[in-house]
């Protein structure tokens, strides 16, 4: 178990720099989650187009796990179909979760998340942003208010 | 709890080194590193002469107490019952009916909340707590609040986690009813001033509640000098086993008060139509206690009163002035909570790089500090901070766990850049 695992570059660079930062004033779906352990937070917005995910942003506070987490993402979901993220999940929650896990090939950056699994209180802090995507997207597919 | 800790020079003068050895989970490594173990804040480990009273206990005497005339139950009776006595003598307690065993602090303050505030509050009364509170000392007279319809008010503190007795004053009353203070803040360390708190509180009619679970492992605390009226404490954060705590009651309150449990031991008679309650302290007992943990508790007491409780905080006192100082040389490191009365606690945060974060690399290095809220969210939420990383220091910590600590955040920040 090597730090270095945990923190990749790519980790470190996306914590600096998160990509898809910030509110998402267009958007037509947002979800808070909230790790009440060590008080993260963060709000996810969404922009749809029919079944694909248009836009993507999120914000708040965390660790350094739980926004490269949230960065690399908003950016592997952006264009995609629902089908395709739940698919992006289960990959997402096998590599946190599963030691001898190979990385699905269609991770892609995501896959630098797999330090993670050998810290297991820190899986909570990676896994946070895509719950909260989930809760988004099911508001989404909620059916519109006529208020 | 003195104002200052006493100043090194004369005094007794604790050995770190030597107590180190009388704690045997010190000896080992967590990843590959020595255990640096600085949060004995949330957990004290236990010392070779509890685990051992614990182990003679449950290997020698251990039955049910208060009942059955056998050898065993006797024995067992007396260990429970000679632990209350310790607990009386540890805090100056004017008789063991004013010692009632509870699981731990938590409990011993939902249980003046219950069978002290609610049968006693109604509308219009007010409850006073601080704004550095434990949620344990927070969330209980919110229930009560609910059921009562009485309403919580909070003294405030600065951002330097001081608190403000003049503002505390202010918000005294007469619809004060109760008070509820920590004597020592489990976020930040800052001291409060109980004796002062208690006589200003008195003098409007107000009853006091001191949570001192992280008071009694650092200082001499004698409940009839503080004049407080109950004074909740754990076990485990006084190097006692966990699933034992103490709450302390003013006598004359506690034989006022309804029991908050009912079961076996706190009664004397049971019929279907009346049932008697049973005198102090067992009206408050139900059921079998812990008690190999009332057992260990006790030993912990014994082992604490050898070492000395002044030699402790002295030593103690010396490794936050220590260990602040040495943060404070780090680029980017915040002390959080910089009140002068503080004990055994350093919280600080270091910019760029989360508490969470922190503490996972401190760990890799084998140093154990607790990152997060700290169960006390209301002063996070003053402070504008998500979390800290908190060091605290036991009698066994060393200027070399200092270091150790201190190389460890100077590594994070490495890391991260």
């Amino acid at each position: 178990m090597d730090l270095k695992d945990l923190y990749r570059d790519v980790i470190l660079d996306h914590n600096r720099t998160p990509r898809n930062f910030g509110r998402l004033e267009a958007a037509d779906a947002r979800a808070d989650g909230h790790n009440p352990l060590c008080g993260d937070r963060l709000t996810v917005f969404l922009k749809m187009n029919g079944d694909r995910i248009e836009d993507v942003r999120f914000e708040g506070k965390g660790c350094a796990i739980s926004t490269a987490s949230a960065s690399l993402m908003t950016e592997a979901v952006k264009g995609k179909s629902r089908a395709r993220i739940a698919e992006l999940f289960d990959h997402v929650h096998t590599l946190l979760t599963q030691h001898d896990a190979v990385p699905d090939p269609g991770l892609g950056k995501l896959a630098a998340l797999s330090g993670v699994r050998e810290f297991p209180a820190r899986v909570k802090c990676a896994s946070l942003c895509w719950h909260t995507l989930n809760a988004a997207l099911a508001d989404s597919a909620a059916p519109v208010s006529t208020e | 709890m003195a104002a200052n800790p006493a100043p090194a020079g004369p005094g007794p003068v604790l050995d770190a080194e030597r107590v180190r050895k009388d704690f045997p989970i010190l000896e080992r490594t967590v990843n590959g590193r020595p255990l640096v173990y600085l949060d004995s804040g949330a957990s004290s480990q236990r010392p070779q002469a509890v685990l051992h009273a614990v182990d003679e206990y449950e290997t020698h005497s251990h039955a049910n107490i208060h009942r059955g005339v056998h050898a065993l139950s006797q024995a067992a009776t007396e260990a429970f019952e000679g632990a209350r006595e310790r607990v009386r003598r540890f805090i100056n307690a004017r008789s063991t009916r004013e010692i009632i065993f509870v699981r731990g602090t938590t409990e011993a303050i939902n249980l003046v909340a219950q069978s002290y505030a609610r049968p006693r509050l109604k509308a219009g009364d007010e409850i006073l707590i601080s704004a550095l509170e434990h949620h344990a000392n927070i969330v209980p007279w919110q229930m009560v609040c609910e059921q009562t319809g009485a309403s919580l008010k909070v003294a405030p503190i600065n951002t330097r986690g001081e608190f403000l007795f003049d503002e505390f004053e202010r918000l005294l009353s007469p619809r004060t009813r109760i008070v509820a203070v920590a004597h020592v803040s489990n976020a930040l360390g800052t001291i409060l001033p109980v004796k002062r708190i208690v006589d200003a509180a008195h003098a409007r009619g107000a009853v006091v509640v001191v949570d001192g679970a992280q008071a009694v492992p650092h200082a001499r605390v004698d409940v009839r000098a503080l004049g407080c009226d109950f004074y909740a404490f754990s076990g485990h954060k006084l190097y006692g086993p966990t699933g034992i705590g103490v709450l302390y009651g003013r006598e004359e309150l506690l034989q006022a008060m309804p029991p908050w449990q009912g079961g076996g031991d706190m009664i004397l008679t049971v019929s279907f139509e009346k049932t008697t309650y049973n005198e102090l302290p067992a009206k408050f007992e139900a059921g079998t206690p812990n008690i190999s943990g009332a057992v260990g508790l006790a030993a912990a007491m014994d082992y604490i009163e050898s070492l000395g409780l002044e030699a402790i905080a002295a030593h103690e006192h010396r490794l936050v002035t220590l260990a602040t100082a040495e943060l404070e040389r780090i680029p980017g490191v915040h002390i959080v909570g910089t009140a002068p009365n503080k004990a055994s606690i350093v919280s600080f945060t270091m910019d760029g790089i989360h508490p969470h974060d922190i503490g996972t690399i401190l760990d890799h290095e084998g140093v154990a500090v607790r990152t997060g809220h700290h169960c006390a969210m209301p002063l996070m939420t003053f402070l504008g901070l998500p979390a800290t990383v908190r060091a605290s220091f036991a009698c066994y910590n060393t200027e070399g766990d200092v270091a150790s600590l201190v190389a460890a955040v100077r590594k994070a920040r490495e890391v991260f850049g």
